[in-house]
């Protein structure tokens, strides 16, 4: 591993040659303010210098990938929920469009859109809650608050939507859990109207505060190389200048009918990557707008695939064969193909990958779960190093993790 | 898609010895172990795969062989393609791999993590340890004969331990989830079961 | 404490500066009202503790809004979420650094009994290392579910004979 230590200027570097010291070992986490849920950090300090960062993982690790080989496609819907738990609609979509490429499965243009609307949504909750705990972490109480002011109000359009404030489970294999309410996507653009204003009151609180640049402009740059080198994705990747993002450059679920920019950090470090999410919120509230201005009719799920999608309720009751046709898919679980296929999606914490190995049936032989943030952290040990202790926890809030995708 | 197809035409014109294996989607090769990292730096320098995104293995079940297949993924930041890279292991019973670290810092912790789940070895790493379960634990979760309850293991701090009394224990399985077999359907061996059977805390689960 | 009947309510006139009370409801009326968690936060629960935290449910109404990251500085531990093997000693051990009097909170399905998380890898329930006053269901519960078992908690505080406890230790 590349850790050589180097001295962040030569004022640290002549004062400890002056003192001798000794090397201190500090173990932050798995339960501490600043590590964004259970991530363990066994450092070694020069003084206040880390000289060694060698994070500790596995703390939420829950079998996700197991679970998903002991149960049918629609059953690990919820399972995954709970990875990102920030952006559950993303993930749950990200899911659902894995599996639907091993059935070979078109959803109609309405489930598309109505993924597309949700993932963005589930985007600006989750940058927002980043935001927060980045605001927390550098010193900015307030940030936290309004920006969980304005998550509420997003729970609330969720909750409308699928019964539930961020365990959606919405999506289902060649379609969704339910059709839009009645009125909601008005509901969703009058959140967009109050929102923008807000959004740049919130960013204005920090993107030109002393504090908070202080404590995030030059701080853990990551070089291009490196980024690609680790597989950094998503506003981590684009904060340190690579203009990758799959909804445009592997745009599925219809992204390509969309206008969007993609905003790109030029020196990859804390403040860019911070930059680079405020932005990303404003363009997600533009493909938002886009969504519901074309918002097609039709049916919301795929009406003929008969062996992966359940009937209508009122159907099931009714009639023989979409009776069967439930029973069997309750019990079998959607029938797919054997064969293997790996899908990415670009979500708010970068690219969430589904590696679904199938023998046939209804029950996966292997799922991985390609999480973003597992990678994203796997550059600790080598931007940590060289830096003041209070320096990593600027790092670790502008990386944005979610240990529960990280550790599975 | 034609420009995929190239790729693999192009690698095996240099490494003859690359196959093409099948995938639902993406364009797939599969490499002998021996040459896996010959090919990886391959596509890396001469193809502009320059990002390895995933890098996982499968387990095909106790008693086929080979056992154990390892599945790179790779994708270009440049043209955006993908490619699926696997190899198998030689040996079913210490499967092993020739690391890439050397060609990509990040695939350091993905080859930890399939050492953790899986236990396949990957020769010259640098720090091959456990990273999801703690360094003690005895077992491969992720292989096939692993039940989805677990096993009884002692839990790693003596001290919390002597306190508590706590153990990690085989989950109860009573009442879930209820899934059928993999592969075709035939209806009397399909019937969704729960695989551990029903037993719970109360009930012993019983011997097999 | 306080009874509608004006004729037994306090009367400076009668008993000087000084109110009458038993020790036990004193000491319990003081630590319902500043009940300072320990968040626990482990995985998606952790978020609702956060909401619940934060200006739209404000915990604060409830004296119990001042999240201490340090177990000595805390009374009561809300473990909000999955707890796994790995982490459960952690828990342990820091429930053991929090001062008595301690009581604990299993906030969400995964806390109180392992929820949906039946594999090799998750305790099943965080009653198995630690005693647990009030269990809050939920994959995760509102938080108007966790303010419910704070209110509960604190129900529960107000009847223990506390300075009793205190004497005869
Ligand atoms: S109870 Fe549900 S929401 Fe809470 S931690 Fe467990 S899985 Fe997550």
């Amino acid at each position: 591993m590349a850790t050589e230590f180097s001295f962040p200027d030569a004022a640290a570097k002549s004062a400890t040659a002056e003192f001798e010291t000794e090397k201190m070992s500090l173990s932050m986490g798995p339960s501490h303010p600043s590590t964004h849920g259970v991530l363990r950090l066994q450092m070694e300090l020069d003084g206040e210098v880390v000289t060694k960062c060698d994070p500790v993982l596995g703390y939420l690790h829950r079998g996700d990938e197991k679970i998903a080989e002991n149960m049918t496609y629609n059953q690990f819907v919820p399972y995954t929920d709970r990875l990102d738990y920030l952006a559950p609609l993303a993930n749950n979509m990200a899911y659902a469009i894995a599996v639907e490429k091993l059935a070979k499965l078109e959803v109609p243009a309405r489930c598309q859109a109505i993924r597309v609307l949700t993932a963005e949504m589930a985007r600006i909750s989750a940058h927002l809650l980043g935001l927060g705990a980045f605001g927390i972490d550098t010193g900015a109480w307030t940030v936290f608050m309004y920006s969980f002011t304005e998550r509420e109000k997003l729970y609330k359009l969720f909750e409308e939507l699928t019964g539930a404030r961020f365990t959606t489970s919405y999506s289902r294999i060649g379609g969704l859990q339910r059709d839009v309410p009645e009125g909601w996507t008005g509901r969703v653009n009058a959140f967009c109207d109050q929102f923008l204003p807000i959004l740049e009151e919130i960013l204005g609180m920090l993107t030109r505060n002393k504090i908070f640049m202080d404590r995030t402009v030059g701080v853990g740059a990551i070089s291009k190389a490196d980024a690609i080198a680790y597989g950094l994705t998503g506003p981590n990747l684009r904060g340190s200048g690579v203009p990758l993002d799959l909804r445009k450059d592997k745009p599925y679920s219809g992204y390509d009918q969309y206008e969007f920019d993609v905003p790109i950090g030029t020196k990859g470090d804390s403040y860019d990557r911070y930059l680079v999410r405020g932005e990303e919120m404003r363009q997600s509230v533009r493909i938002i707008r886009q969504v519901i201005a074309k918002f097609p009719c039709g049916p919301w799920y795929a009406t003929d695939a008969k062996k992966i999608f359940a009937p209508p309720k009122a159907k099931i009751l009714t009639s023989m064969e979409e009776l069967i046709q439930n029973f069997m898919l309750v019990t079998e679980g959607p029938q797919m193909p054997a064969g293997e296929v790996y899908f990415e999606a670009e979500n708010p914490k970068g690219a969430l990958g589904f590696f679904v190995v199938s023998k046939g049936g209804g029950v996966p032989w292997r799922l991985k779960i390609r999480a973003p943030s597992f990678c994203n952290l796997s550059i600790l040990p080598k931007v940590c190093v060289g830096n003041m202790v209070s320096d990593v926890v600027s790092i670790l809030g502008s990386l944005d993790f979610v240990m529960g995708e990280c550790d599975r | 898609m034609p420009a995929t197809v190239a790729v693999t035409t192009l690698l095996q014109e240099k490494f003859p010895q690359v196959t093409p294996r099948a995938s639902l989607d993406l364009e797939a090769v599969n490499v002998p172990p021996a040459d896996v990292i010959a090919v990886l730096k391959a596509l890396r320098d001469d193809h502009g795969f320059d990002m390895l995104v995933d890098l996982t293995a499968i387990d095909w079940a106790e008693g086929v062989s080979p056992r154990f297949t390892v599945v790179y993924h790779v994708f270009s930041t440049t043209h955006h393609g993908y490619i699926r890279v696997a190899a198998n292991c030689a040996n079913d019973e210490l499967p092993a791999m020739p690391t890439a670290v050397g060609l990509w810092a990040g695939a350091n912790w993905h080859e930890r993590e399939a050492y953790d789940m899986f236990g396949i070895k990957f020769d010259g790493h640098p720090d091959l340890r456990r990273i999801l379960m703690w360094d003690e634990y005895p077992h491969f979760p992720l292989r096939k004969e692993f039940p989805l309850a677990g096993i009884e293991t002692p839990l790693p701090d003596p001290d919390v331990v002597a306190e508590t009394g706590a153990k990690a224990i085989a989950a109860p399985m009573m009442g879930g989830p209820f899934v059928a077999a993999t592969g075709e359907i035939n209806l009397t061996e399909a019937e969704p079961r729960a695989k551990d059977e029903s037993w719970s805390e109360v009930r012993e689960k019983p011997k097999a | 404490m306080v009874t509608p009947n004006a004729e037994l309510a306090y009367n400076s006139k009668i008993e000087g500066e000084v109110v009458v009370s038993r020790l036990d409801s004193v000491v319990n009326w003081v630590r319902t009202n500043s009940m300072w968690p320990m968040p626990m936060g482990l995985a998606c629960c952790a978020i609702e503790l956060m909401g619940t935290a934060s200006a739209r449910f404000d915990i604060a109404r409830f004296g119990a809004e001042v999240m201490r990251f340090s177990p000595r500085q805390s009374d009561c531990m809300i473990v909000a979420g999955t707890v796994t093997y790995k982490m459960a000693s952690a828990v342990r051990r820091i429930y053991d650094q929090m001062a008595e009097p301690k009581w604990v909170i299993a906030m969400g399905a995964c806390a109180s009994s392992g929820g949906m998380y039946r594999s090799y890898a998750t305790l099943q329930g965080v009653d198995r290392i630690i005693p647990v006053d009030v269990y809050v269901s939920g994959c995760p519960p509102r938080p108007e579910a966790l303010l419910d078992a704070l209110m509960k908690l604190q129900g529960k505080v107000r009847r223990e004979r506390s300075a009793t406890q205190l004497f005869s230790a």
